[in-house]
């Protein structure tokens, strides 16, 4: 065994203060390690990667496609609710099934022991997620482009993408909910139970008859897809299906930016608190 | 607190509803030593490392670890940890588990070196899910050590290790206190803590029983134990000369004694009628053992 490099001589005076570049080579550290472990396990890769583009190209473009006989503002809604769509799960499933195998596995103890910089744990998750939902986007994108053909610039595309990977936060902000409290066995099933009404109420897939319209409100989804959809220039489902032909809107978009804030800041805030409190 | 003091609790009380984990402990980590914490499951070892750690806070009582508080990262810095029950992400090798926990650190080993000390090299490439216990145990050990720490807790660090993975775990665990780092250690192994501890602390009930050196724990270990059933008041045999402590067991009295024989004779004066006598003497795993044995009400 070599001593030097087992020197952990006990010099009381060898500094514990952390520069500003090896805070933030930590914080770097954590966020590369969290994506790869999550590019790595195909349990969370494969689905949250390739179910978006697989259902794009075949219920967006194929179906839809020829449905509405090419129509391009079909297209448009198509390609910003299967991006939405696309964006919700890395978040939800991500911080959902592992905050909660990490709190009940002890992995989430042994970090807490550790000089870990306290916001390492959640925003490298959060980084994680973001980078899914941009990987997510890139393809559909692809796919717009060879296939689908929605007619958008390279601006809107870009800004749709970039709306779409902000949005994800409120989606990880439910998991990170979920995982604090859940089980993690039970994790998984309990994102569904969010994930699947956020999806459906979010009006990605159909109109929704009027009487089913005002749970709509409950869905970040639903603000997250107002929002794209405006880049888009285009309107929602529901408005299509009764005959509006411009622009969605839906109390502004300052509205629907200040419910997708609050829903994250709350549910963040909850979790937080519930993480230190409990564990 | 103590200047040459690397960790301590002073008067630590922690209680979960209505179980009391911690009833007013002291402990001190001195540097340059390794302190083995003894006690059956529940005795409140874990509880005294969380709170060391920071992981919980204490109902009573004050927790410093370099003289801070343990919820400080300047603190944890200087200290690395090996927990028991822990799941790393299996998706990740060793080595890249290595090099995160290094990046928390001011000063730390390369992954390579932390790999190459702890003889963990060969299993630098592989995923921590493919592991053995014993492997993973190996792994976590680098990822303790990767921080250059001047304090280590370890969490029964050779469970799952055959024979020589202990050994050379064992060989290594001297080597840092030779460095000069502290190490407190948490075991079932008795023999672990003889052999490497400079000062054992054996906790029960939440409460430290015994505390010393191997030395003066084999003193102890001297030390008879007399079992009876008499009418005679524990607070009065308590006050005999050459008793260490009575208590209470079952509607018997057991008395600690370097004595026997002395307290022998007095129990016969002073209760003829005392009834089912046994007098043992323990090597170190039995008076651990009985040290640490259930519902006892000690009075002395």
């Amino acid at each position: 065994m070599s001593t030097t490099s087992f020197a952990v001589e006990n010099d009381l005076m060898r500094c514990t203060t952390m520069s500003s570049s090896k805070l933030r080579r930590a914080y770097l550290t954590e966020v590369k390690y969290e994506c790869l472990r999550a590019l790595r396990a195909p349990a969370f890769a494969i689905p949250f990667l390739l179910l978006p583009i697989a259902l794009y190209v075949l219920f967006g473009v194929l179906l839809a496609g020829s449905m509405s006989k090419g129509d391009p503002t079909v297209a448009r809604i198509m390609f910003v609710n299967w991006a939405v769509f696309g964006v919700m799960g890395p978040g939800m499933f991500g911080f959902g099934m592992f905050v909660a195998t990490e709190r009940e596995q002890g992995l989430l103890t042994l970090k807490r022991a550790l000089p870990m910089p306290p916001a390492a744990y959640l925003l490298s998750k959060m980084v994680m997620a973001m980078l899914f939902s941009a990987i997510v986007m890139v393809t559909l994108v692809v796919a717009a482009v060879v296939l689908g053909h929605p007619g958008l610039s390279a601006g809107q595309y870009i800004g749709i993408s970039l709306v779409d990977m902000l949005g994800s936060l409120p989606f990880c902000a439910v998991g990170l909910f979920i995982g604090t409290r859940a089980s993690a066995k039970s994790a998984p099933a309990f994102a569904n139970l969010a994930y699947l009404p956020f999806m459906h109420l979010g009006g990605l897939f159909y109109p929704l008859p009027r009487s089913v319209q005002p749970l709509e409100f409950i869905s970040p989804a639903f603000y997250l897809d107002k929002l794209a959809l405006r880049l888009a220039g285009v309107p929602s489902l529901d408005q299509l299906a009764i005959g509006v032909a411009g622009p969605s809107s839906h109390g502004g978009a300052i509205l629907q930016i200040a419910v997708l804030a609050g829903v994250t800041l709350l549910l963040t805030g909850l979790s937080i608190r519930r993480l230190r409190r409990v564990g | 607190m103590k200047p040459d003091c690397l960790a301590e609790l002073q008067g630590v009380s922690k209680r979960f509803g209505s179980v009391v984990a911690l009833d007013g402990i002291d402990l001190q980590v001195r540097p340059g030593e390794l302190l083995a914490v003894l006690g059956p499951n529940g005795a409140g070892k874990s509880t005294a490392i969380s709170l060391l750690l920071g992981l919980q806070q204490p109902d009573a009582g004050s927790v410093r670890l370099f003289g801070q508080s343990p919820l400080m990262l300047e603190a944890r810095r200087s200290v690395g940890v090996m927990m028991q029950e822990v799941a790393l992400a299996p998706e990740l090798r060793v080595r890249e588990h290595i090099d995160l926990v290094a990046s928390y650190y001011p000063e730390p080993l390369s992954p390579e070196a932390a790999m190459e000390t702890t003889h963990a090299t060969v299993l630098g490439g592989r995923p921590y899910g493919k592991l053995s216990n014993g492997q993973k145990r190996q792994a976590q050990f680098a990822m303790a050590v990767c921080g250059r720490p001047k304090l280590l807790f370890l969490d029964e660090p050779t469970v799952g290790l055959d024979l020589k993975s202990r050994e050379t775990m064992w060989d290594m665990l001297r080597q840092l206190v030779r460095n000069g780092a502290s190490i407190v250690l948490t075991t079932h192994y008795l023999e672990e803590a003889e052999a490497l501890a400079d000062r054992v602390v054996v906790l029960a009930k939440g409460r430290v029983i015994a505390s010393g050196t191997v030395r003066e724990m084999r003193a102890t270990v001297g030390h008879k134990r007399i079992t009876c059933s008499t009418v005679l008041p524990a607070e009065l045999v308590a006050s005999w000369e050459g008793v260490q402590s009575v208590s209470h067991d079952r509607g018997r009295l057991q008395i600690t004694t370097s004595h026997a024989d002395t307290i022998v004779k007095r129990l016969v004066a002073a209760d003829a009628d005392f009834q089912d006598l046994e007098v043992h003497s323990a090597g170190l795993a039995e008076a651990f053992t009985e040290l640490t044995q259930e519902p006892t009400q000690e009075v002395a």
